[in-house]
């Protein structure tokens, strides 16, 4: 039988997602019960494309539940680069590890994995495709923060288009009801229009604007994203929209005091500095959120209770 | 004009006017060695004009691809100078190898050995996207 694969975060349903966000707590409440959970299993991490915190949150994940990690040392290295496919990669590591975990540039690298693998992948990133680990990070500080996943206006701000991670949030949180939605970006990089296509067809209220200062006094939720140079073709219109929005205390002056903002990071200078020591900056505890829901998720892909 | 009828072979028929090359195309008709005729611009009392494509051997046809091209051509199969069925055709719900994605960020604009595959996600605008990255295909027709 084929191993249950993760690609994007519709491979999760509603209740499974809910379950993983409890364990997740109660590894926060009593990480000492987790320790050996993973004892003599494998997670192999192979990122095709350079990143540092997602592949040492996997790592860090894995080691805390007592297993080991396997890794390339960097993707200029790696097989890929001697011209090595995607399938034949992960039909080798298959041999080697009980889980993967893979990052690949190329939109729907993680799907051809899941189908050649023999273990399970999670796909860790894909292109500006799909990142559904960094979603269940979201989901969970949203619902540490603000106590529900439902209600709740969210504004998704920057770099809308190539934006992986907002992608995956909004497919997500339009399994709980009421949640409306702003779209906080340049037209250049306005969301994509099958995503748009699904926002019409749940029926969520949502808005598009190229104005943040519009939007934040009516936000619950600010998620910032960053203009990423590496998926632009051309320097020049990164350039010209790298610096669109900067969060800064000026601009936070009319948001709610209770508005949690989040990032999935790296920041480049779309957050000011001297909003991290605004109470309402939850970037830094998302990472650990992110830690916790990728032990839960590999235990559940590993079948481990 | 006239064109004979076939007596053992295909009838395309009620291909919107115009399209008759690109059944020719998709189906890769070119690579039979029998007689294929494109009747282009033909009158139709149902459509106003029509192509027909006829082709003069019981060849396998691949009913995804022409389904795909236009879901109302009807496939006519003839043996000894007489209809011996009629097939009504759907959209398929999967495509392989019949469109390529054209994303250039997708897995398959480098790895050339992968098949392309779409599945239908809107019956109604005939909407395929790409089972990799999630691309919506261009309509070729």
């Amino acid at each position: 039988m084929k191993p249950r694969s993760i690609v994007s975060i519709l491979d999760l349903s509603t209740e499974e997602i809910n379950n993983l966000m409890d364990v997740a707590d109660d590894i926060e409440k009593n990480p000492e019960k987790y320790q050996e959970k993973c004892r003599h299993k494998i997670l192999s991490t192979i990122f095709f494309e350079p990143s540092t915190r997602t592949r040492l949150s996997f790592e860090s994940a894995m080691l805390s539940l007592g297993g080991s990690v396997i890794s390339t040392a960097d993707s200029k290295s790696s097989s890929a680069a001697k011209g090595e496919s995607v399938a034949d990669t992960v039909k080798v590591i298959s041999n080697y590890a009980d889980i993967i975990a893979m990052r690949h540039p190329k939109e729907g690298a993680p799907v051809v994995a899941a189908m050649k693998a023999t273990v399970p992948v999670i796909n860790a990133g894909d292109g500006g495709h799909f990142h559904p680990t960094q979603t269940l990070a979201d989901l969970l500080t949203i619902r540490r923060t603000k106590g529900t996943l439902s209600g709740l206006t969210i504004g998704l701000c920057g770099d809308l288009m190539f934006g992986r991670t907002v992608h995956s949030l909004i497919e997500a949180m339009l399994r709980y009801p009421g949640n409306n939605y702003i779209l906080i970006s340049p037209n250049e990089l306005r969301l994509p229009e099958y995503m748009r296509e699904e926002l019409a067809k749940s029926g969520a209220v949502w808005e598009e604007t190229t104005s943040l200062e519009y939007a934040i006094p009516k936000l619950d939720i600010l998620y910032m994203t960053r203009v990423q140079k590496e998926r632009f073709f051309n320097e020049e219109d990164y350039v010209r929209l790298k610096d669109t929005y900067i969060l800064d205390e000026e601009k936070l002056r009319s948001a709610k005091t209770d508005l949690a903002i989040l990032h999935p990071l790296p920041r480049v200078n779309e957050i000011s500095v001297s909003v991290d020591e605004d109470p309402r900056a939850k970037y830094f505890y998302q990472t650990l959120c992110g830690k916790q829901m990728r032990m839960a998720l590999i235990m559940m892909l590993l079948g481990i209770q | 004009m006239n064109i004979d009828g076939v007596s053992n072979g295909i009838v395309l028929d009620h291909i919107k006017a115009g399209k008759s090359m690109i059944v020719y195309d998709y189906l890769k008709l070119w690579k039979l060695d029998c007689c294929v005729a494109l009747i282009q611009n033909c009158q139709s009392p149902k459509m106003g004009r029509k192509d027909i494509v006829k082709i003069d051997e019981l060849i396998d046809i691949d009913l995804d691809v022409l389904g795909y091209i236009d879901p109302d051509i009807t496939v006519n199969y003839v043996k000894d100078g007489k209809l011996l069925k009629k097939k009504h055709l759907t959209l398929p719900e999967t495509l392989t190898n019949v469109i390529k994605c054209k994303n250039p960020r997708c897995i398959t604009s480098t790895e050339q050995e992968l098949p392309h595959i779409f599945k239908l996600v809107d019956s109604e605008k005939r909407t395929y996207r790409c089972v990799y990255c999630d691309v919506v295909s261009d309509t070729t027709n």
